[in-house]
């Protein structure tokens, strides 16, 4: 049973790590075949660094995903705060509501922006770009900052914000000094995943993206229109490296804070 | 004050989330000209076969995500839990590199020139076609949305109380019992929303069909794409398209949650 | 872990500082394009006042310094001129047209063909250029001045042109079992390749049933798509510039493309050739346009006049294999390509067989768009019917019970 689990678990990693791999060994090959390797090189990391199309992209999609998350976080907190102290019928209607853009198919999510930035930018003169790409960006995060904050309310002492304030403290500082804290690490890992979710969409920027905020992935999606450069898998080896040193700093980090909780605790 | 708090938020969902699903469906309703018209809906149902296509590689991929998942679940949380976390991580890592790199990686693989038919002509096996056929399509929605079912399933798993599995054996149970009769009844909830975060992307996606497809197994994503940024520019019948896909999600996620026993939806 | 990581990611910059040397020195070996201006101060009337523009071009049409040898022009545009470029690309005419139509972003410099240029003036979607601001009009042939799609050339400056050929490969076909029909051959099923727009697509297919290209006859239109839809089933893919790999990699055997493209491939792989088919082909222009609500008018013009430049257009010629309509770049170009028959072919053959797309009346590109979609979403074999509403009543039958069982559970919880 336990090498039958074992090889089980083996397969499956060949079936998840097998394209990455592909990808990765003929980021080094000489020619742009992607099935035979003829030599070894790393030139097309040097024209990838050199191309200015892919870097500019790069920027903007950091530019996009900080932007969203920072403002979706803000928003979400405030939002679920709110939320929270709803009576429960506005309090079910606004949760639905908050459920849209989770559940809807996200190509009509991007489409339906897409419509409504249409309408607005032929009487208001403005143009895709940032501001709508952030908008929409922003739109599909709150949810998931909404979402992680919640249950965090129910392990928190109801109380606490008025015992903050009959002791003295004005609203924001009540909020600041005695919420905040309470919910912090839902707010974090809202702020996380808003943050990876604006790096990674592609769906939603596809359909709301400017001439001049062309984002990671629709560069790497015009890209695969092309003729195929294996910069193309130079890129995906520098992400892959990118997130396993993420992922792993995360992984020693949270350790140690749960060995260090353990003392405590 | 408290309730104002959540004002910013109500506004912008009602700005970008009511008001742009309420525009899809003033778009879905107008013709090209304006003028309320039901030309656009009636015109959906030409396309039948690509929303059948869509429903049906959909549902091919979430079951086979379903079955490949839970016994990868069931190890995993089986697992010694100090290694627990860490395989659980590898496991989800190509989860976070963008799709649009995997995918382009199975079209390398599959092709008729591609690494699998190589392997085969070294064993002299006539290559066969992979690539282009409803087959890669379903095999990109798997590779790509697999994650979605493999992290709620776990998660139920994993809180599935020893105990209760104790009791079940010392009343008698053998392993297959305890699986059927315990386990898969309890991660109910697990399945089903794993099912809803395969499905609906699945149905809905429009990248993958077009590499791993070859543009001639259209699928829904595809035919909407195709209206409002694609070779038939046509916004009013994309809308409509948009609005039967949201209702035909909206039934089956119905469907889904009858399944559900209270408990609630499982991480989303 | 982490110092291992560490220790890997030292290596590899290492690696690549060595390599990006290496590369400096193996370009000074190689020819390398250059480019002179004639009029530099025409140029640098914008310096300096922070002015960019958006430009919207097809996928490789236009030198990125991706080779050594080649020239980045957008780069040195705008370490001539100042004025920042925003690059983009689309794959098909009508994505362009979706792209603006419907899209909200403005671009200052398209490139579109022939038909769509007709449309899009039609429909008021460019802007005339001021020929004053284009002095290197005067290098544009005269044949291609004045022009069918824009009556005066007071839209569009030409970019490129050429015609549609057939690509092969050699080692499976031969040069005179190469025709339209080929791409209708069943021996070829899964074989072929076919373009992923519909006026190309129909093209082929009207050149086949011995139609004008620019037929606005429903029935017309109804047949080709017949015709387009009885291949569907032999059809690889429907493809742009994808064919580059997939033609290259040896995926498929055959496929319609542009000539510029075919000889870019042919020179490349030693297992592709080409054929221009006798009995008649499209030939097309692309233009340079100015779209409405341009923000920077005079700077695009003067990215205009800059691909206009013979070193600049040679550049591009060069680069992307299509055909130059610019005389000087023309005259600078080897002899082995002037003469090459597909990029230059001779005026008789041009007369005769080929013909250039117009646009279509509204309710012929309505209907080619239907057909199209019908086309692509059409199946190849017949599907079971019955499968989705089978599983729609599985899912309905399935939940029915569990309701039915959670009613009777819970009376019996009652008593």
């Amino acid at each position: 049973m336990k090498k039958l689990s074992k090889a089980y678990l083996a397969i499956m990693m060949i079936f998840l790590y097998a394209p990455i791999f592909v990808l990765i060994v003929f980021s080094f090959n000489t020619t742009k075949s992607h099935s035979v390797m003829s030599g070894f090189t790393f030139d097309w990391y040097v024209k990838l660094f050199h191309n200015e199309l892919i870097m500019h992209s790069l920027l903007n999609t950091f530019i996009v995903a900080t932007a969203a998350s920072v403002l979706s976080t803000v928003l979400g907190t405030a939002a679920a705060v709110g939320i929270n102290n709803m009576k429960k019928l506005p309090k079910t209607l606004t949760l639905q509501g908050t459920n849209i853009p989770i559940v809807n198919p996200e190509i009509v999510t991007g489409v339906s922006l897409m419509l409504l930035f249409v309408f607005f930018s032929a009487r208001m003169h403005f143009e895709f770009g940032f501001v709508t790409l952030i908008i929409a960006h922003i739109t599909i995060d709150v949810p998931y900052v909404i979402l992680n904050i919640m249950p965090r309310f129910r392990q928190m002492d109801p109380n606490l914000y008025e015992a903050a304030q009959d002791l003295g403290c004005g609203p924001a500082k009540a909020f600041f000094k005695a919420v905040l804290p309470q919910i912090m690490p839902g707010v974090l890992s809202g702020f996380l995943m808003s943050f990876t979710i604006s790096l990674d969409d592609f769906v939603v920027s596809y359909f709301t993206s400017g001439a001049t905020s062309q984002t990671l992935p629709i560069t790497i999606y015009s890209m695969t229109r092309r003729k195929i450069s294996p910069e193309i898998n130079a890129l995906s080896t520098i992400i892959f490296l990118a997130v396993v040193v993420v992922l792993v700093s995360k992984n020693i980090i949270e350790r140690r804070a749960a060995v260090k909780g353990g003392i405590k605790g | 004050m408290k309730k104002l708090i959540s004002a910013p938020y109500l506004l912008w969902m009602a700005v970008f989330i009511i008001v742009p699903l309420l525009m899809v469906a003033y778009f879905a309703f107008t013709g090209s000209e304006g003028g309320f018209t039901l030309d656009n809906l009636a015109a959906v149902s030409q396309y039948t076969n690509v929303f059948i296509r869509s429903i049906w590689l959909a549902a091919i991929a979430t079951v086979i995500c379903l079955i490949i998942s839970y016994p990868l679940a069931l190890i995993l949380a089986r697992m010694d839990k100090s290694y627990q976390s860490t395989v659980l991580m590898i496991v989800m890592l190509p989860m976070w590199m963008n799709f649009l790199l995997g995918t382009y990686a199975w079209m390398t693989i599959l092709g008729n020139n591609g690494l699998i038919n190589m392997f085969l002509g070294q064993l002299h096996i006539e290559p066969f076609k992979m690539l282009n056929t409803p087959g890669a399509v379903v095999l990109g929605m798997v590779y790509n949305y697999l994650p979605y079912m493999i992290l709620p399933l776990y998660t139920v798993i994993a809180k599935i109380d020893t105990s209760i599995v104790e009791a079940a054996q010392d009343l008698g149970c053998n392993g297959s019992k305890v699986l059927w009769r315990v386990i898969v009844p309890l991660s109910v909830p697990g399945i089903m929303s794993g099912i809803t975060m395969v499905f609906v992307p699945a149905i809905s996606t429009f990248i993958i069909s077009r590499m791993l497809g070859g543009g001639s197994n259209l699928l829904i994503g595809d035919l909407i794409e195709m209206q409002f940024l694609g070779n038939s520019y046509n916004p009013n019948l994309g809308a409509a398209i948009s609005l039967v896909l949201m209702v035909i999600i909206l039934l089956i996620m119905t469907i889904l949650n009858q399944f559900d026993n209270d408990e609630g939806r499982v991480l989303i | 872990m982490k110092r291992i990581l560490i220790s890997l990611l030292a290596c590899s910059t290492l690696f690549l500082y060595g390599c990006s040397h290496v590369a400096d020195e193996e370009q000074e070996a190689i020819e390398e394009q250059t480019f002179t201006v004639a009029d530099k101060a025409y140029y640098e009337q914008l310096k300096g006042q922070n002015v960019s523009i958006n430009v919207y071009n097809w996928g490789d049409y236009i030198p990125d310094g991706s080779d050594e040898r080649t020239l980045d022009l957008n780069k040195e545009f705008t370490s001539l001129t100042g004025i920042k470029v925003n690059y983009s690309t689309y794959a098909t005419n009508e994505e362009l047209y979706a792209k603006l139509k419907g899209g909200g972003s403005t671009y200052d410099i398209i490139i579109p063909s022939d038909y769509m240029i007709s449309r899009m003036i039609k429909e008021n979607m460019l802007e005339p250029i001021d020929m004053e601001m284009i002095p290197n009009f005067k290098y544009i042939m005269e044949s291609f001045r004045d022009p069918e799609y824009d009556p005066g050339s007071k839209f569009t400056v030409p970019y490129t042109w050429g015609t549609v050929v057939l690509i092969y490969d050699n080692t499976a076909l031969d040069e005179n079992e190469v025709s339209w029909e080929t791409l209708w051959d069943p021996k070829l099923a899964g074989n072929i390749l076919m373009f992923d727009n519909p006026r190309d697509a129909f093209a082929v297919a009207e050149e086949l049933l011995g139609y004008d290209l620019n037929t606005e006859d429903p029935e017309e239109l109804r047949k080709a798509a017949e015709l387009l839809k009885e291949q569907k089933k032999y059809v690889q893919a429907y493809v742009m510039d994808e064919i580059f790999d997939k033609m290259g990699a040896g995926e498929a055997i055959i496929a319609p493309y542009y000539a510029g493209d075919a000889l870019i491939l042919k020179n490349e792989y030693d297992h592709i050739s080409y054929v221009m088919p006798d009995t008649g082909t499209n030939r097309f222009v692309d233009a340079v346009c100015i779209p409405k609500g341009s923000k920077n008018k005079t700077a695009a013009e003067i990215y205009i006049n800059f691909l206009c430049e013979p070193d600049v257009a040679l550049a591009i010629s060069e680069y992307i294999g299509y055909s130059t309509p610019n005389i000087e770049a023309y005259d600078m170009l080897d002899d082995e390509i002037k003469e090459n028959d597909i990029l230059y072919p001779d005026e008789d053959y041009l007369e005769k067989k080929t013909v250039i797309y117009r646009n279509l009346s509204d309710d012929a590109n309505l209907l080619m768009q239907t057909l199209w979609t019908d086309m692509k979403s059409s199946e190849e074999q017949t599907p079971n019917r019955f499968i989705v509403p089978a599983f729609m009543a599985l899912c309905v039958i399935a939940s029915l019970t569990i309701l039915i069982r959670r009613y009777i559970k819970k009376k019996k919880d009652i008593f």
